[in-house]
């Protein structure tokens, strides 16, 4: 058990291994194998590190419950029934994989591009959180769209169900098989193609790791205009398909806006090539959109072209202490009115975050560490002018300080102090990992009412759980934790459907940024009108009609099956 | 006792370095620029020194253009209560600080001068040795612990040397450079940022100070280093004696 575990976890960490030279790890790290645990901290989700389910001494509690995988039978079926209302069954329009279709694709592909060795389809049917568990028995490494669309005609002929994967780091199981469907790895397909320096328009294929895509831009002086923790792994096509969100979401909109053209095979292998590099473009209905956010359900996203803002010389990160949610709130206010143009991040956490992560967390500390605040707020701008950025900021500061809006506040004065901030708010995940079992949701609530929700769960479950809440308050974003010593049926069912009818009620959504894969498909009614989702079927029945392309996921199965 | 600190305006450590199309340097244009790290813990020590009663003024120093005095403004913000700042708009090498410096401590009268052993750009490691030298002061280089005693007037000081820790007991006044693990500089809290807005700062030139700056060394030029080449796979032990004997040439 033990053995396997460490293979895994080389396996896993070498997925996240990246050259680039990270700040954060100059001081802290001593070997190299520490060097790549921070590397997978800063560059996992800023919303989760599961990398540290392997260290978790809970999945080593449950080691004795062979799975393969050192999680516990235990917890999968707790995590996966909990969200999932009953199990799901295998669908019987989907054929089963012969030998023939085998045969077929290693003559589109080659040999080389068909993969059935069983370390590399254990580790690709298994998603980052180690919740959710496939068997498919095929992967697939197409190397251009042609091949793409080979393959999908032939699965949709076939009637063979397809998963299409990325890097992997979804966190509600959208990006594995359920059951035995054939998954069709873009990671083969990882070239720039195109880059203009005057527009800052790029052109590239779907399996861009977005990180190498970040190192690219900065050395021709531009930003991708989203960033988030996964960048280490996750794919620019996944990205896409799952509209990300991120941190920089608040500066640069979501990839609706920045997305100027997709290219996309359709279930029956039809190509939409649809990969403008115009700003300006109304000829008829924008269907790039349906792609953006559909989750691979209405087709496979192979090329990308999207606008990157320019990169700015002057960043400036302050951490700042606030006596309760209402300031907070009227922080945000202020700050996009006083900070306007150079706001380029606002996240909050409160005080149980901050003692979780510098309890959890090696070498967080606490910056304010003689007084304790209930909520803290996290401010970056970004801008074309050091002095007048940090005047304007020290300026806005200074008036919410006077105004009572936080009780204290530290400026980072290099980019060393304003990496430890970063650490701050992107350790909360892991810091939640060591301290037990977590239950995790990402609601979109308007702000006025983001933190309620965590008030109403913390007295709900009184001192059976510590229940936590952080995310981009600059988006209406919250991230409610609930950490427990270990999963509990009861906690359970405290929370769910609770945390959905709350959400539901004050019209928020149930998934902010996350999207909702296999986890909240069938919650979906609970941010979505029945004649809104009845609509989303009728698409996804012109587009795919064998629904071949990642079936169980999206779409309620009452209205998919 | 005054203690009198240098702080010296750099590009960011976590910057990405690149060396200028014409190899007269590197680019700065744009570039984020920060104190220099060990600069932010010889003021750290020197604010842990004022604080403990040991003290009873800190004055912070740098050199160079106008934009120095952002570095002080952090300075005063970390807790500093002056600023001095020497205008030049000429590169500062080691020794023409030095001489400036010593011309300050003659104005000042400071009982101790703390450094950062380096600075991260030039990685010089020289003016705190050179300014001990002019004013004939005992030094305490790679200071990774400093006692005071006010009644002997002595300063005892953990060095990292090769060899590991040597302590040295100095008579004040001394200079003494800081190294990495001499402490954890503090954050610039906001009240600190306000107050630091009404702390003056004094300026002046080296011409005032008769001081002659002229650059008695010329940068011929600046290249990267050689990027680092890959690994080589050998599939024998008999190809691997071969590439150590005829490529590598070490056997």
């Amino acid at each position: 058990m033990i053995n396997r575990n460490s293979r895994n976890t080389l396996r896993f960490l070498t997925r996240f291994h990246h050259h680039q030279h990270n700040p954060s790890s100059q001081f802290t790290s001593k070997t190299v194998f520490d060097e790549n645990c921070k590397q997978l901290k800063r560059n996992v989700l800023p919303t989760e590190n599961k990398a540290f389910n392997f260290f978790n001494p809970l999945t080593n509690f449950f080691k004795n419950k062979q799975l393969g995988h050192g999680i516990s039978c235990g917890i999968l079926q707790k995590c996966y029934y909990g969200s999932m209302g009953g199990a799901v069954q295998r669908s019987s329009r989907f054929s089963e994989l012969n030998d023939d279709d085998v045969r077929y694709f290693e003559e589109i592909l080659g040999k080389k591009n068909v993969v059935q060795d069983e370390d590399k389809l254990s580790v690709a049917n298994i998603d980052w959180m180690h919740k959710y568990k496939g068997s498919s028995k095929l992967i697939l490494q197409p190397c251009n769209t042609d091949q793409v669309s080979q393959i999908l005609k032939y699965c949709n002929s076939r009637c063979l169900a397809v998963v299409p994967q990325g890097g992997n780091t979804g966190l509600v199981g959208g990006s594995v098989p359920v059951f035995d469907e054939v998954i069709v790895s873009l990671s083969s397909m990882n070239n720039i193609i195109s880059f203009d320096k005057v527009s800052g328009i790029l052109v590239c294929e779907a399996g861009c790791i977005l990180e190498n895509i970040m190192s690219f831009l900065d050395n021709e002086g531009f930003i991708m205009p989203l960033d988030l923790g996964a960048k280490g792994s996750c794919q620019i096509g996944g990205n896409v398909s799952t509209n990300a969100g991120g941190l920089r979401l608040v500066r640069y909109g979501s990839l609706h806006g920045n997305v100027l053209g997709v290219e996309a095979v359709l279930a029956n292998g039809t190509v939409l090539d649809m990969l403008k590099t115009l700003r300006k473009d109304n000829t008829g209905y924008d269907l790039k959109h349906l792609f953006i956010g559909s989750e691979g359900s209405l087709g496979i996203v192979t090329k990308v072209s999207i606008l990157t803002p320019p990169k700015l010389s002057s960043v400036n990160v302050a951490l700042l202490a606030c006596k309760d949610y209402s300031c907070c709130q009227k922080l945000l206010q202020e700050a996009k009115r006083k900070l306007g143009e150079i706001l380029s991040a606002f996240e909050f956490l409160d005080g149980q975050s901050m003692d979780l992560v510098t309890n959890h967390l090696e070498g967080a500390r606490n910056p304010f560490s003689t007084s304790h605040h209930n909520f803290y707020v996290l401010i970056e701008t970004t801008g074309s002018d050091e002095s007048s950025d940090k005047q304007k900021l020290e300026a806005f500061l200074l008036g919410s300080m006077e105004n009572e809006l936080i009780a204290d506040g530290v400026l980072a004065q290099d980019i060393n102090q304003a990496s430890t901030f970063w650490r701050i708010r992107e350790g909360i995940s892991e810091a939640l990992m060591k301290a037990g079992a977590v239950y995790k949701y990402d609601v979109s609530i308007p702000v006025e009412n983001l933190y309620n929700l965590v008030e109403e769960m913390r007295s709900r479950l009184g001192d059976a759980a510590n229940v936590i809440g952080y995310g981009h308050l600059g988006d209406g974003n919250l991230h409610l934790n609930v950490s427990v010593s270990q999963y509990d049926e009861k906690i359970l069912s405290q929370i769910e459907p609770f945390v959905y009818e709350w959400t539901s009620k004050k019209r928020g959504s149930i998934s902010a940024e996350h999207g909702v894969g296999l986890m909240k498909a069938n919650e979906i009614f609970y941010s979505q009108s029945h004649e809104t989702v009845q609509m989303m079927a009728s698409i996804k029945n012109l587009m795919d009609p064998n629904h071949i392309l990642n079936p169980y996921k999206v779409l309620p199965h009452s209205i998919t099956s | 006792m005054k203690i009198m600190v240098t702080v010296k305006r750099v590009i960011d450590y976590a910057v990405k370095i690149r060396v200028k199309p014409d190899k007269t340097g590197v680019v700065t244009q744009n570039v984020k620029m920060s104190m220099n790290p060990f600069c932010e813990i010889a003021l750290e020590e020197a604010l842990r020194i004022r604080e403990s009663g040991l003290a009873s003024e800190v004055v912070a120093v740098s050199m160079g253009p106008s934009q120095c005095v952002d570095t002080l403004r952090t300075g005063l913000a970390m807790g500093a209560d002056r600023g001095i700042h020497v205008e030049a708009n000429d590169s500062m090498y080691p020794l023409f600080v030095a001489k400036i410096l010593k011309k300050l401590v003659e104005i000042e009268k400071p009982g101790l001068l703390i450094l950062g052993k380096q600075a991260i750009d030039d990685d010089c490691n020289q003016t705190g040795q050179m300014v001990a030298g002019l004013l004939n002061w005992p030094q305490g280089t790679f200071a990774s612990k400093v006692v005071l005693d006010k009644e002997k007037q002595v300063a005892t000081v953990d060095r990292e040397v090769d060899d590991g820790i040597e302590t040295l007991c100095l008579n004040l006044p001394a200079v003494i450079t800081t190294d990495l693990r001499l402490n954890q500089p503090r954050y610039a809290t906001l009240p600190n940022i306000m107050k630091a807005k009404s702390k003056p700062i004094k300026k002046f030139t080296p011409k005032e100070l008769n001081v002659d700056i002229k650059p008695d060394l010329e940068i011929v030029e600046v290249t990267e280093p050689p990027k680092r080449k890959s690994g080589v796979l050998v599939f024998s032990v008999d190809e691997l004696i071969e590439k150590l004997k005829h490529e590598a040439n070490v056997i």
